[in-house]
């Protein structure tokens, strides 16, 4: 791939994970919350931005990596999911606990909570099944289509959930990144293509 | 801009109590025995405190919360019903004490009290009101606003006695 492309790329990936970040730190509302809301909020933008790297991977989208190397970033890159989901909702426990409560039991009266609540049953369910999938001797196409589908709530809800949002996100950046990220996360899932590229990696 | 008085959620609300009342011929005056308690809403409780003292206005003020408190059945404003109303605004979280106000309603059964700008938390810009005395039911509200720029929120109780 010509250096100036791949630069391109890398360039324009960077881009738009940076950018929501960057518009989310100089949003308004930080200054009338305190540290732990503030370091929740981020943990959830945070997550958003890892979401989009999942799907690049897969796709081998991301110029200069080989499969093994693309498989092993996204293993850590989903750890790294789990543990900004984690501290969210963390945060969020500490800065209003019967709002957090309300989220978990499925009564909270904001319409985007459930989506993050599901999404986030469904990251922690992946990232099980990653963990013992060899000890279940999963059958590769199994695992594959149990993967896809965990991807796609995990995806679907996030995007919901973020985009309902009235928070630190800022809207052009926010959608960008969602848009991108679920693009992405239906062609991973359906293109035969990359089907015939992980088949060929595995 | 959206104008302030006309956008999806006053729509929807006009047109459907045009609706519910002219439409069905429901509000006669003969029937207007039948004015409904209003439902405590989902999450109206949260970060509740009670026995917030009644006071001027919460903090520096600018943002104005108002309404009324009827009585369920024949609609009759009641006076001097306390009620509650704390959120997360510019000058502190819904869990600060400080960000607690009480206030009591008039003659017409109409309350008004100033509080700090509301900001959005939690993904909504909203207030928390509560009835919670004696005489009546308990009734926890949680208005949201149709703009986090709005500088004002509304919320009416029909309570029932207790």
């Amino acid at each position: 791939m010509p250096l100036l492309r791949a630069t391109l790329i890398w360039a324009a990936t960077a881009l738009v994970l940076a950018v929501p970040l960057v518009a989310a730190a100089l949003s308004p509302l930080l200054e009338w919350r305190q540290p732990v809301y503030i370091a929740a909020g981020f943990a959830g933008v945070t997550g958003m931005a890892l979401l989009l790297i999942q799907p690049l991977l897969i796709a081998g989208l991301l110029p200069g990596l080989d499969p093994l190397q693309e498989r092993r970033i996204h293993r850590w890159t989903g750890a790294a999911l789990v543990l900004s989901v984690i501290l969210h909702v963390a945060g969020l426990w500490l800065t209003s606990p019967p709002d957090v409560i309300d989220a978990l039991l499925f009564t909270s009266p904001t319409p985007f909570t459930p989506w993050g609540v599901i999404a986030m049953w469904a990251l922690f369910a992946t990232a099980i099944l990653a963990v013992i999938r060899r000890r279940l001797r999963l059958r590769w196409r199994t695992w594959r289509i149990a993967h896809t589908a965990l991807a796609l709530v995990i995806v679907t809800g996030s995007v919901v959930h973020a985009i309902l949002i009235t928070g630190t996100m800022e809207t052009v950046s926010k959608i960008t990144l969602c848009t991108l990220t679920l693009a992405l996360t239906l062609r991973v899932a359906f293109d035969p293509g990359t089907l015939k590229r992980l088949r060929r990696a595995r | 801009m959206p104008s302030p008085f006309l956008n999806r959620r006053t729509l929807l609300a006009t047109g459907g109590a045009t609706l519910a009342t002219g439409a069905t011929g429901l509000l006669t005056p003969a029937m207007a025995q039948d004015v409904a308690p209003t439902a405590s809403m989902r999450g109206g409780a949260n970060n509740y405190r009670p026995g917030a003292p009644i006071v001027e206005r919460i903090g520096g003020g600018g943002f104005w919360m108002s309404g009324t408190v009827r009585r369920a059945g024949d609609g009759a404003p009641l006076e001097g019903q306390r009620i509650q109303i704390w959120a997360h605004t510019t000058e502190g979280h819904e869990r600060d004490w400080h960000s607690h106000g009480a206030t009591l309603t008039d003659a017409n059964g109409e309350f008004r009290l100033e509080m700090p700008q509301i900001v959005p938390a939690f993904g909504q810009p909203h207030g928390h009101l509560a009835y919670d005395s004696e005489d009546y039911e308990t009734v926890f509200l949680r208005p949201v606003m149709s703009s986090a720029s709005d500088t004002s929120l509304e919320a009416h109780f029909v309570l029932k006695p207790a």
